[in-house]
């Protein structure tokens, strides 16, 4: 029994058990706090689908041997134009919901193979590029919100009439479409069926991806590129494929998580998307060689549910807001910790 | 022999090693090994590579590695004198030095700085009266001096203010010599294959400065492939073979077909291998060589022509470094390469991976852990992987493009149990990680990769290394059976001539990237000797 306790939390390594113990005491505290626990948990399941693609969004470039997608606001970006096309052609509900994947797709596939070429330069130091990159394209972006033609007037400043607005409502377009669909009601817990089910959708489109002749090709060429080489495989292609893929899951990511806070964020907001999504799926039990659904879904639940929760307890409690400050020890910490451990897999 | 040694036994050694035995892990890799060298003389110690000759110098240096594991049994001796070395600092003190393979400058500092790095020469200042030592003013007029004078003793003629950066290769060599040679107490300099890198006339050069510094004094050790060389300038010769000393030549007696004998040779029984329907013969090539060149690092291959016939264990020897492994890596395009091949009379497409597995080729890596297995995946996805790649197999075929196809577990399955079984291969079942299996179990499963594209000819590069004896019995035997029972051509490399000996119709044997010659493998271990030297021996059947 001792032994497989062990082998249990070797397994989960310290961290996570540190971090699923630092959740229970949450709860725990949370439940003696009397706060409504129900509540706090439908918060959490609307925040786990709200995330979670972008939290997806990381498996192709881990799988492709580029490591974790820091340039994610590469693929937000293109998600956000795809939504402002959609709300600059006035569609509202589902078709404005999949009329603005539908925009962004191409952008993404574009946008996603240009970034890949830069990667394909680099390689070795993909991440920090990476940061730059989104960084930067952060910024180049900020100069198109404010020369882009768009001229619905929901959109532009009110005063002069140019230039997007720093913030967009979706109300009277898709907000919170998912979120609404098949809401399911279990006692005072809401269970946002519609939401969760897409998110598991895509995440079962990725899994299925990653067992195609392809996908393992990338897979093959992410562990090892020269095992890949002497397979007849070109590593440098199949790191493209994944690095497209993931800005593309970053796009989608973007407009679930828009259509989810029912608001949309441009200029300098997209800057730190990618962070917490990387510390996620480092959560979740990903390295920067391996990454599975499983991940993905488990990093989501915790953290999410650890940022949802911490808020309320903590003001409770102290008397002040360190949920933001949590936020930050866990998700900087979190990418900190797989970054030193980073080589590890290549000893044994 | 005797009479040698009796004479060697009147004068003092600068260094004697006497029963240096290493163990790592329970495996002995130096049995007993004796080497000394007197002051003056060059000693050469030539083996192939895994001999033991680094476990040796590592011993010797004190190296963190030997303490690590275990230490060794045996005596070391500097003028006589038991030492005990258990750091490279502690060896420093002593008296020995190294002149490493890799170069260790810094490229942006002078000739002088290099040479006294971290032994400079300073005066005490104002500064450094307060805050110590480390602050003292550089004197650079002697430490130039001080460089001069050992470069001198080279008799190499450099701006020693130049930095190093923009040297030639043959230079940095010097450079390196000489801070070793700065070092005032030093009595015994170890070169480890110091003209790897060298062009013809810098390693004549440097071998020169290597006379002039024994002439000095100086007791040095020399490791070297490049057997000529080695013959030139030394006044003994030791060659270790297995971590066993298998032979102590003297300057006369040398010779270096002897010494390439003594190097790989083995007395190996033939046993009978099973005959086959059809011979092969030279009316059925399948696959036509023609001046093949191979830029493969510190491996080239050039000029190289060779016939291989349908249906034969064709096997390529030769020392390490000139080229053997080339062959295959340059025919599976994985090395950039020049000149023809050609296949059932299709010419084949070079430095084109996928190209040479389409065309029915397949390739057993030397490199097994680095290029022949995905280490974290399972051993069935090993086994299959090519195969679902090239030939599209083991794919479900939902939609028409191939991309898309997915991984049929089943058949994966099926076919991964049939190979663990036909192979032998000792697991806890298909679906456990290759990186927790023994070396012998994964050659199995590269082995298995490769046999599940079912090829024409599968090519085998040092199929053996690294596994232990009683595997590396299994993987040959397993060749000679898919050779025998498939009618597979089978191209294996290897640096053990023995084992080639022991399953192949006949050894095809490179000498600096060029083919030197065909032998039977029951041609006398001279002619092998000879021919691994670049000579032709008696027996030699067709070039």
């Amino acid at each position: 029994m001792k032994k497989k306790l062990l082998d249990f939390a070797a397994k989960m390594e310290i961290p996570r058990l540190i971090i699923v113990g630092f959740l229970l005491f949450i709860f725990a505290v949370a439940f003696i706090t009397g706060l409504p626990l129900d509540s706090l948990f439908s918060a959490s399941l609307v925040r786990v689908g709200m995330n979670g693609v972008l939290v997806l969004a990381m498996v192709p470039t881990v799988s492709a041997g580029v490591g974790l997608n820091f340039g994610l606001p590469v693929g937000v970006l293109c998600g956000l134009v795809g939504v402002l096309l959609s709300m600059q052609l006035d569609l509202h509900g589902f078709v404005g919901f999949f009329s603005a994947l539908l925009f962004s797709f191409p952008l993404a596939v574009l946008a996603g193979w240009a970034y890949a070429l830069l990667l394909n330069r680099v390689k070795g130091q993909e991440m920090m590029v990476g940061t730059y990159v989104g960084f930067s394209s952060v910024a180049v972006m900020c100069i198109f919100w404010l020369l882009a033609p768009f001229n619905n007037p929901e959109l532009v400043w009110a005063i002069g009439g140019r230039g997007l607005r720093s913030t967009l409502t979706l109300d009277k377009h898709f907000a919170k479409v998912l979120n609404n669909l098949f809401l399911v009601k279990l006692g005072k817990i809401e269970i946002p069926l519609g939401l969760l089910g897409f998110f598991g959708l895509l995440c079962l489109i990725v899994h299925l991806l990653f067992r195609t002749k392809l996908g393992l090709a990338i897979k093959a060429a992410g562990s090892n590129p020269r095992f890949a080489e002497a397979a007849g495989i070109n590593p440098d292609h199949t790191r493209i494929y994944g690095v497209i893929l993931s800005t593309v899951l970053g796009a989608v990511g973007i407009v679930i998580y828009a259509q989810s806070y029912g608001f949309v964020q441009l200029y300098m907001a997209p800057l730190m998307m990618g962070f917490p999504a990387v510390a996620a799926i480092l959560l979740g039990g990903a390295s920067l060689q391996r990454a599975s659904i499983g991940h993905v879904i488990l990093g989501t639940f915790l953290f999410q549910t650890l940022l949802t929760i911490t808020l309320p307890v903590a003001s409770r409690v102290v008397q002040g807001d360190i949920s933001e400050v949590a936020r930050l020890i866990v998700s900087n910490g979190m990418i900190l910790y797989a970054l030193t451990r980073g080589e590890r897999r290549e000893i044994a | 022999m005797v009479s040698l040694w009796e004479e060697l036994l009147v004068v003092a050694y600068a260094l004697e090693m006497r029963s240096i035995t290493k163990q790592y892990f329970g495996n002995t890799v130096l049995k007993s090994v004796d080497v000394a060298v007197k002051p003056g003389e060059i000693h050469a110690l030539v083996g192939e590579n895994g001999a033991g000759k680094s476990t040796l110098m590592n011993i010797l240096f004190g190296m963190p590695v030997i303490h690590q594991t275990g230490g060794y049994d045996g005596v070391i001796q500097i003028d006589g004198v038991d030492v005990k070395v258990d750091s490279p600092a502690r060896a420093m003190e002593l008296g020995i030095g190294m002149v490493h393979q890799e170069f260790m400058l810094i490229p942006g500092f002078s000739v002088v700085e290099n040479i006294k790095l971290n032994r400079e020469i300073s005066r005490p200042n104002l500064v450094s009266r307060f805050l110590g030592s480390k602050l003292e003013t550089l004197d650079l007029n002697t430490m130039g001096k001080e460089s001069q004078v050992a470069l001198d003793k080279l008799g190499i003629d450099i701006d020693h203010w130049a930095p190093v950066a923009g040297l030639p290769v043959g230079y940095m060599q010097f450079v390196e010599i000489a801070r070793e040679i700065d070092k005032h107490n030093m009595k015994v300099l170890v070169f480890d294959e110091p003209t790897a890198v060298l062009t013809e006339s810098e390693a004549d050069l440097f071998l020169e400065s290597v006379k002039r510094l024994a002439g000095l004094g100086l007791a040095i050790l020399f490791i070297s492939h490049r057997l000529e060389e080695v013959v030139d300038i030394s006044n003994n010769i030791t060659v270790i073979r297995d971590g066993e000393v298998v032979g102590r030549l003297a300057k006369d007696a040398a010779r270096v077909d002897r010494i390439a004998e003594l190097m790989v040779g083995r007395s190996v029984k033939q046993s009978a291998l099973p005959p086959r329907k059809k011979e092969p013969s030279d009316d059925d090539i399948i696959l036509q060589i023609r001046d093949l060149a191979v830029d493969m690092p510190g491996e080239k291959l050039q000029n190289f022509d060779l016939d291989v016939r349908r249906g034969e264990i064709i096997g390529i020897g030769g020392l390490a470094g000139h080229g053997k492994v080339a062959l295959a890596n340059g025919i599976m395009g994985l090395y950039p390469g020049t000149g023809q091949v050609i296949k059932d009379g299709q010419k084949l497409p070079l430095e084109n991976p996928a190209a040479a597995l389409k065309s029915n080729l397949a390739f057993v890596s030397e490199d097994r852990r680095g290029m022949g297995l995905l280490l974290d995946d399972s051993i069935e996805d090993n086994i299959v992987f090519s195969s679902m790649q090239i030939q599209n197999k083991f794919l479900k075929k939902h939609l028409p493009w191939p991309s898309t196809h997915m991984r049929d577990a089943e058949a994966i399955r099926a076919y991964a149990l049939d190979t663990i079984r036909d192979l032998d291969v000792r697991c806890q079942g298909p679906n456990q990680p290759v990186r927790r299996l023994s070396g012998g179990n994964q050659q199995k499963v590269c082995l298995g990769r490769a046999l599940a594209l079912s090829p024409d000819v599968l090519f085998a590069s040092e199929p053996t290394r690294g596994i232990d004896i009683g595997a590396k019995n299994l993987v040959l035997d397993l060749l000679v059976e898919i050779n025998r029972e498939m009618g597979m051509t089978i191209v294996i490399t290897s640096s053990e001539l023995a084992e080639l000996r022991m399953i192949c119709d006949r050894i095809a044997i490179v000498y600096e990237g060029r083919l030197v010659g065909t032998l039977d493998p029951t041609a006398s271990d001279v002619d092998f000797g000879l021919m691994m030297a670049g000579g032709i021996g008696t027996g030699v059947k067709a070039g």
